[in-house]
């Protein structure tokens, strides 16, 4: 029972996150449609954001060296140690931030890219736009716009 | 301080900087941002060659950013592999500017031209912050901005490089966001995200298993990055579709900052004790680097599209990359091979690519049994690529031979002697597909009658700001490789060694 | 493929609604950017801001809004935010290299020795760079909405690579 709350109930943040990405990363994988793998890469990323922030939680006590509480952030690690502050730490929830446009970035890039795909290819469907390349191939004709 | 030390700085940010200026430029006049990109970029060369001078002379640039000290601040460090890559990455940005200048007109739709100059600048300055800064997360923020970037500009061409580009988009991703989770790892035991702070605090904690796990986070995402061999799978198509200027700049330099990053952590994060006696991987990696080169070779010998068989080149070159690296622990030599190899297939494959685009853009042809006479259509392209293709065989007098004599010293150097017999054999593969191409370019009689209704000849001559840079290119693959035969690259490659810390000289 | 070209009605309730909401969320969108004592920051505003413009795109058209923001004045301002990061960043560097120090951004900075705040320094940058960020972001959500709304007479060339 010690070991079940020293290593999951405490860190259940950590857990939840990890599921999450294993979850979303089978989607990205497993996926044949391109907006549903674009859309698990997103919760892929949001959920190494959960995993990071919660890195610099208030009173989070594990993967440390030095025996403190890691919210603190490291420039105050001396005082700490000799007053005991907590603090959340905000560098976690900064790098995050920065996370968060690079992610919004790289959503806007592929759904330009999937409109193109549709406009070509008449459909969003990885197996189906695969096969319209083969047949392209076999036959060796120009790839239409598939609106024209 | 000294005016030099400001220049990494002031290569990044104006690099920055230009970029959007040039994005206004072209809404008064559309050919003008190809200028301000191209004297932007001479001047960024002329600054690095100072770098390179006050690293090898002085020492290793530390520079600050807003005076804060590491490892609070964001820190930049030059040493000797920085500023050596720097000059690289530079100066084939330099040479790609000018061979676009008279690709872009055949192969992107002229109302795009602006914005396509934007995102390259852009691209180049993501590359230029990859390789001079010294803080975890602000390499993941550049690795982003250059992918980001190089995404957008593989699918400028349209058509059949939609489905690779958006192919490369997810696979990419993947691979930053797990680089930025094995920061995050090593993030959470050390506290500090500076890399020499972090080379500090890590062999306390070596036998932490959330050390151990941000390591094999950070080196999946950067392989998938640097398409090391299992990682691979999205290059292929993507280097064959993409815009020729764009195959070109990614397979010599994109690529090679990649690696770059990988280079970083197992030198300069990670040291190499870690990875010879606490995982145990030297051997492992260099194995994989065998079956890369290997693998990538006779996947080339069966292609018959020209690019696709120069992008399956690419992961066999990555490859040797990987075996330098991979032997470095054993023999200084390794690493000396490896960072020989980083400049020698920037040339060759920026020359290869830049021919394959040429040959496209007059003749129409992609399919290697097509090339019939191309010798005598194009002399001086056909030319250039029989000599970068001889530099990536390996035959004495060029490039290619210097590296590959490199890794061979190696690996005799360390007793591992199948990487020697992997080595031969796998210049052989490369004579096979190589010569195929120049059999049919120069010695396959011109019939007159094949398919001249469906090679879809442009016909016009090539423009001198195609032809010039692979001439260029090819004259560098003879030179540098007779400058890595003598010894003027000595101080630079002691250098790098000290600097990357491998404590011993050649 | 294609949507068939629709006669869209005009409804009253939505298009003055919008006419009403869209200022109050730019003005919104400039408090969390830059206002005093709460969470935001410059990419926080600069997404809320150009929620303002694509709340009136979407309610009136892609033409109309367009007249309003033309693509030109979108480049403007994306630029305009990153000469105002790097100007930042290029004032401090030109006064460092004059005072022979590492860029060292609060000390600096010169306008502020004129404002009578104690600390306002610090602010002024961090202001700068906030209203830059936010306008490059705000300019360049509102061009990626139209360029991917969809257009019914979008032709593109075909290439087979």
């Amino acid at each position: 029972m010690e070991w079940l709350i020293q290593h999951v109930l405490e860190k259940y943040n950590f857990w939840v996150a990890m599921l999450i990405i294993i979850i979303s990363l089978t989607a990205v994988i497993v996926k044949e449609n391109l907006l549903k793998k674009l859309i698990g890469l997103s919760i892929f990323q949001t959920a190494m954001f959960l995993w990071y922030v919660s890195l610099g939680d208030v009173g989070r006590d594990i993967l440390t060296t030095w025996g403190l509480k890691t919210g603190t952030p490291s420039i105050l690690w001396e005082e700490a140690a000799e007053k005991g502050y907590i603090y959340a730490n905000p560098l976690p929830n900064v790098l995050m931030l920065t996370g968060i446009v690079v992610s919004a970035a790289t959503t806007a890039v592929a759904l330009a890219i999937v409109i193109r795909i549709y406009q070509k290819y008449g459909t969003i469907e990885e197996d189906e736009i695969i096969e319209k390349e083969m047949e392209f191939e076999r036959e060796g004709g120009e790839l239409k716009n598939a609106s024209s | 301080m000294l005016l030099v030390e400001h220049f990494p700085v002031l290569i990044v940010g104006l690099a920055m900087f230009c970029a959007y200026t040039m994005l206004l430029a072209g809404y008064l006049n559309r050919k003008l941002p190809f200028f301000i990109s191209l004297a932007m970029n001479c001047v960024f060369f002329i600054m690095s060659l100072f770098v390179l001078d006050h690293v090898l002379n002085v020492g290793p640039i530390r520079y600050w950013q807003g005076g804060w000290r590491p490892p609070w601040g964001i820190e930049y460090v030059i040493d000797a592999m920085n500023a050596y890559l720097l000059v690289i990455v530079i100066s084939i940005v330099i040479l790609g500017l000018i061979y676009s200048r008279g690709n872009v007109k055949s192969e992107i739709e002229e109302r795009k031209h602006p914005t396509f100059y934007t995102l390259v600048q852009l691209m180049a300055a993501g590359l230029y912050g990859i390789t001079v800064t010294g803080d975890l997360f602000n390499m993941f923020i550049w690795l982003e901005i250059a992918s980001l970037t190089a995404y957008a500009l593989i699918a400028v061409a349209g058509g059949r490089a939609l489905r690779p580009a958006y192919n490369y988009v997810i696979m990419g991703s993947v691979g930053a966001v797990l680089y930025l989770f094995g920061v995050g790892w090593i993030y959470s035991v050390t506290g500090t995200l500076n890399m020499a702070d972090m080379r500090l605090l890590l062999p306390l904690v070596y036998d932490n298993r959330a050390v151990q796990m941000g390591f094999a986070m950070i080196v999946v995402g950067v392989m998938i990055k640097a398409y090391i061999f299992p990682l691979h799978l999205w290059q292929p198509d993507v280097y064959t579709y993409a815009p020729s200027t764009i195959s070109s700049m990614m397979a010599s330099v994109h690529v090679k900052v990649m690696f770059y990053m990988l280079m970083r952590m197992f030198y300069s994060v990670f040291t190499l004790d870690f990875i010879r006696h606490y995982i145990g991987l030297d051997l492992l990696t260099c194995w994989v680097a065998a079956i890369a080169i290997l693998a990538g070779s006779i996947w080339a010998i069966k292609q018959r599209n020209l690019r696709r068989m120069l992008a399956y080149s690419s992961v066999s070159q990555m490859g040797y990359i990987l075996l330098g690296v991979g032997l470095s622990p054993f023999s200084p030599w390794g690493l000396v091979g490896a960072v020989a190899h980083i400049l020698n297939h920037a040339i060759g494959k920026g020359c290869l690519f830049m021919c394959a685009g040429a040959i496209r853009q007059q003749e129409g042809l992609k399919d290697i049994r097509d090339f019939e006479g191309i010798g005598k259509k194009m002399p001086y392209v056909s030319a250039a690529f029989t000599i970068a293709a001889l530099s990536m065989i390996g035959i004495p007098p060029t490039a290619g031979f210097a590296s590959k004599l490199f890794l061979i010293l190696a690996s005799l150097d360390a007793a591992q002697y199948p990487f020697v017999v992997i080595l031969l054999l796998s210049g052989l593969l490369n004579l096979v597909y190589f010569w195929r191409v120049i059999d049919q370019i120069y010695f396959v009689r011109h019939e007159g009658t094949k398919n001249a209704g469906e090679a879809e000849g442009r016909g016009k001559p090539l423009p001198l700001s195609m032809v010039a840079p692979t001439l260029i290119l090819a004259a560098l693959c003879v030179i540098v490789g007779i400058i890595w035969l003598t010894d003027i690259p000595l101080p630079l490659l002691d250098r790098i060694l000290s600097d990357l810390r491998m404590g011993v000289t050649i | 493929m294609t949507p068939e070209r629709k006669v869209y009605k005009r409804d009253v309730i939505i298009e003055v609604t919008a006419k009403l909401m869209s200022p109050l969320i730019l003005l919104f969108g400039l408090y969390v950017m830059i206002g005093t004592g709460g969470t935001g920051g410059g990419f926080q505003g600069g997404t809320i801001l150009a929620t303002g413009f694509i709340l009136y795109i979407t309610v009136f058209g892609s033409e109309k809004g367009r007249e309003k923001v033309p693509e030109s004045v979108n480049a403007f301002f994306k630029s305009f935010g990153l000469f105002l990061y790097n100007g930042a960043g290029w004032i401090c560097i030109l006064f460092s290299l004059a005072a022979a120090q590492w860029l060292n951004m609060p000390a600096f900075w010169p306008v502020t020795d004129f404002v009578g705040i104690a600390g306002a320094r610090s602010f002024m940058v961090a202001y700068m760079i906030s209203v830059g960020i936010g306008l490059t972001v705000m300019a360049s959500f509102v061009s990626q909405y139209f360029d991917l709304a969809w257009k019914e007479d979008d032709e593109m060339e075909g290439d087979e690579g």
